[in-house]
């Protein structure tokens, strides 16, 4: 009751201080750092979706890739210009009621978070009857499957092959703009009475069911949130690299969100921000470990993989060190 | 006759495919019956396995027939070691925090082979005695057809007679009846788990050396994919059941074998099968085919 | 107000009850006794969802009119319709605050949709208000207001007991049904409890059948009660008549 309100306060200053930030960033930075700080505020946005179902629902699901593919390739096909269809389509033509849409970026990711989040909601429906390991590798196969698809509907995705040429409309204010609609979408969220559901059916499915939640219909809905947020920021990201493919889009990149999620601590809003951009940062900044250097002196050979190992061994040590506290810690904004 | 002999290979083909599934889900089966984790990390000690017996030929003078069982040993003990190291201080946390420990430890054995392996396929050195192809009636056949299922038998009938007429195995059992129980009666439960988990890696890798036998492409990566539809196959035998495992080993490589034979189209779904059957055999019966019903209590 | 005709009920071999039947009118407290092992809970269970019984029959009647099968409903369902129960082992949401705990039992009743709480349109402001308010005087009601910011399970044993009434309160039940509530309680919180319940059950209009072991609580408040022994109904009365009833007599004290 004391707090009400408070929520928002941070919020708008936290708003006018980020504002003021990427300001100056896209003004005295160069634009190799600027995708970074863009590439952070999609992974803002993908930390706290994954949060949302695996943190505050209570829901392990390794399903984010697959959403994040549809969002991907529902931003490219819809912002494509026609010509570059044309020539992106070399193997198969794309299908004729696909051919000659060129959406603006507002109403493709729009169109990409409402066709994931329907994806989320259609395979949500038979799949969150199960719990913990059998929900994981499940949405895990999903995930798989809508990969394999992808890779197979020459005339829809272009196979194998990729989309090439995605208009690059995403920069920093556009990620950066949806990550703040997502932490207000999730901040709101946790603290009204769903949100509060959500906990419940996390903290105990047999309590929350005979206190009248419907397991089901939360659990649903929060699976289809999430996949929402999914497969808007994998629009971002399609419009930012301009290029994809089936194989972006493997359980590799479903871990690396899990790594944020884990560091940002299960079911922390602040954290997972402020995790997704650590990350971020991090892979780029480790990036030398998987190439070689020159300082000048000395030629540093780098090690492919190296990073990822790096990556994953914080993540086992972090889950060591964490143990119990983990996915029990509910802290919000 | 044609035709028939065609279906042959199909078959063939499928058995061997399903024997290999079925010893990696061995492992995954016998890790979830006691600890209830799934092992995420077993489908790259499969990987570790292959490539442990790749070095082991070329470059020692080891000769190939001990490397085949070195190496499922040395195998052994790294997945005990990394029993040791990431799952068991985790074992009395909720199990989403342990299944995240083992997603972790996964990629860092798939990118630890990066680093060391190289990211580069490499070919496996098959020796010549098991590369020999034979005529069996105007079909002609790989050995290593024939030795697969072979193997896989006389493990399985190993594995059997260890689990039910030894001391440890029936410690095994009564962990994953109860473990608690089990554990109170004076029951090893450290040293039963280290067990578990040697066996289970021993077998991936065996599975391992075959599977570089039939496919001879190495990469860091090519665990991925067979340690999943092998756990696949382990849920729809019926997850905790070794038995089961073998049978839903035999139901995926065969059906992928024949889906692939009989629906060339689908071809390119391939990699989708394991899942789409995974997920309509939790959906109808969780319990896999030789499970048992688990009743919540409340 | 629940009819529980011939109710049966089995685990793999084992039966946790047989052919089991009860009544209880509205605005009676009703209780339900046994030694352990008896089948009381798994009574519960089945009135409220949790586990499907093999066979019978349970008709809940808030008002007169209006008839519920609640077999082959789910306990959300059920919970709507106005039952709801505390839990043998407590079952409060742990890691959240007592007033969150005592919020959500409100939830199921809320008229507003998902949207509506993430744009916080007034409809839900206000029923939100509305939520808070009612919590805050359900845990006034239960002694728990000045530990509302405390976690649930910092609080001491006889204070969740108490939680858990309070949400399950929330829900706005018609049907209360308390699995053990004095259990772990000394004489003097005992004695606290009885009067408690008498007083919710006149304030919030409710029909309450409760599992309890404490004997001396047991016949000073229920108007009626069902021994259970073995999954077996074995007596039932009012205390009177079950005190000098000499099968439950013998199931207490295990005479063959």
């Amino acid at each position: 009751m004391k707090s009400k309100g408070k929520p928002s306060v941070i919020l708008v200053v936290l708003l006018i201080l980020t504002i003021v930030g990427l300001f100056l960033a896209s003004k005295f930075l160069d634009s190799y750092k600027i995708r970074i700080i863009t590439l952070s505020g999609i992974y803002v946005t993908l930390g706290l979706s994954m949060n949302l179902i695996n943190g505050f629902t209570g829901m392990f699901s390794l399903g984010h890739a697959g959403f994040m593919a549809i969002g991907a390739y529902t931003v490219g096909i819809l912002t494509m210009p026609i010509s570059m269809k044309e020539m992106n389509f070399f193997m198969q033509p794309i299908v004729p009621c696909l051919a000659n849409v060129e959406w603006g970026f507002l109403p493709a990711l729009l169109a990409a978070g409402i066709v994931a989040g329907l994806a989320g909601f259609l395979i949500g429906a038979p799949v969150l009857r199960l719990t913990d390991d059998y929900l994981a590798i499940a949405t895990l196969g999903f995930a798989e499957i809508i990969r394999v698809v992808f890779t197979n509907t020459q005339s829809l995705t272009n196979g194998a092959l990729g989309l090439k040429g995605i208009p690059n409309y995403t920069n920093i204010w556009w990620s950066w703009g949806v990550a703040f609609v997502t932490i207000w979408f999730m901040a709101f969220l946790i603290r009204g009475s769903y949100g509060k559901a959500f906990l419940a059916i996390k903290e105990d499915e047999v309590a929350a069911r005979s206190m009248g939640i419907n397991l089901f219909k939360h659990k649903v809905m929060s699976f289809s949130f999430g996949s929402f947020f999914a497969g808007v920021a994998g629009g971002l990201l399609a419009a930012l690299l301009g290029t994809i493919d089936p194989n972006m889009f493997r359980i590799t990149l479903t871990f690396n969100i899990l790594l944020i999620v884990v560091l940002g601590g299960l079911g922390n809003i602040g954290g997972t921000v402020v995790s997704a951009v650590v990350v971020t940062v991090m892979m780029e900044a480790l990036r030398f470990l998987d190439e070689s250097i020159n300082l000048g002196f000395i030629q540093l050979k780098g090690i492919p993989g190296m990073r990822m190992v790096v990556f994953s061994m914080i993540l086992i040590l972090v889950v060591l060190i964490k143990r119990e506290g983990l996915p029990g810690k509910t802290k919000r904004v | 006759m044609g035709d028939f002999s065609i279906l042959f290979q199909h078959l063939a083909n499928g058995i061997s495919l399903g024997s290999l599934y079925a010893l990696i889900a061995i492992g995954y089966t016998m890790v979830y019956g006691i600890l209830r984790l799934i092992n995420f990390a077993h489908g790259d000690i499969f990987m570790l396995g292959v490539y442990i017996t790749f070095y082991g030929i070329l470059y020692t003078p080891i000769p190939w027939w001990l490397v085949f069982l070195i190496a499922p040993t040395i195998t052994g003990f790294i997945g005990l070691l990394l029993e040791k190291i990431a799952y068991k201080p985790l074992r009395e946390a909720p199990r989403t925090t342990i299944l995240i420990s083992a997603i972790g430890a996964s990629f860092f054995l798939q990118n630890l082979g990066i680093v060391i392996f190289g990211g580069r396929p490499r070919a496996f050195p098959v020796p010549r005695i098991l590369n020999r192809v034979i005529k069996l009636g105007g079909v002609s056949i790989n050995v290593v057809a024939f030795i697969i299922p072979t193997v896989t038998v006389l493990l399985l009938v190993g594995l059997n007679y260890f689990i039910n007429k030894t001391k440890t195995g029936m410690a095994m059992r009564a962990l994953a009846k109860d473990y608690e129980t089990a554990s109170l009666m004076g029951i090893d439960v450290n040293k039963i788990i280290s067990i578990t988990f040697f066996l289970g890696s021993f077998l991936a890798a065996v599975g391992g050396i075959m599977w570089g036998a039939r496919y001879p492409q190495l990469m860091p990566l090519m665990g991925t994919m067979p340690g999943l539809k092998s756990f696949i196959a382990a849920v729809i035998g019926g997850i905790g059941n070794i038995t089961g495992a073998v049978i839903g080993g035999f139901i995926l490589g065969l059906g992928e074998i024949m889906l692939v034979a009989l629906l060339p189209r689908l071809t390119g779904y391939r990699d989708a099968f394991a899942f789409v059957l995974l997920i309509i055999i939790l959906l109808v019966k969780p319990s896999g085919i030789m499970g048992d019903k688990i009743t919540e209590k409340v | 107000m629940l009819k529980v005709e011939n109710l049966t009920m089995k685990f793999g071999g084992v039966t946790a009850c047989n052919n089991f039947s009860a009544e209880i009118k509205k605005d009676q407290i009703v209780g339900l006794i046994g030694p352990n092992g008896a089948g009381k809970t798994t009574i519960f269970n089945v009135i409220t969802g949790v586990y499907k019984p093999v066979e019978g029959q349970i008709i809940f009647t808030p008002e007169d009119s209006k008839q519920h099968l609640l077999l082959g409903l789910r306990p959300d369902e059920i919970a709507k319709l106005g039952v709801c129960r505390t839990f043998q082992n407590i079952r409060l949401f742990k890691d959240l605050s007592v007033l969150e705990n005592v919020f959500i039992g409100n939830h199921l009743r809320l008229g507003s949709n998902v949207f509506s709480t993430v744009l916080r349109l007034p409809n839900y402001g206000y029923e939100e208000k509305r939520m808070y308010e009612k919590s805050l005087y359900l845990l006034e009601k239960v002694g728990l207001r000045d530990v509302k910011d405390e976690k649930a399970t910092s609080l001491p044993y006889g204070m969740q007991r108490r939680l858990e009434i309070a949400r399950a309160l929330a829900t706005d039940p018609k049907l209360l049904l308390l699995d053990e509530p004095a259990a772990g309680m000394n004489p003097q919180e005992t004695g606290e409890l009885t009067r408690f319940i008498r007083e919710i059950k006149e304030e919030f209009d409710l029909t309450i059948f409760l599992i309890e072991h404490h004997m001396d609580v047991i016949m000073e408040i229920s108007e009626k009660i069902y021994v259970l022994d073995h999954g077996i109904l074995i007596a039932q009365g009012n205390p009177g008549e079950i005190q000098k009833n000499e099968r439950v007599i013998e199931a207490y004290l295990g005479v063959e």
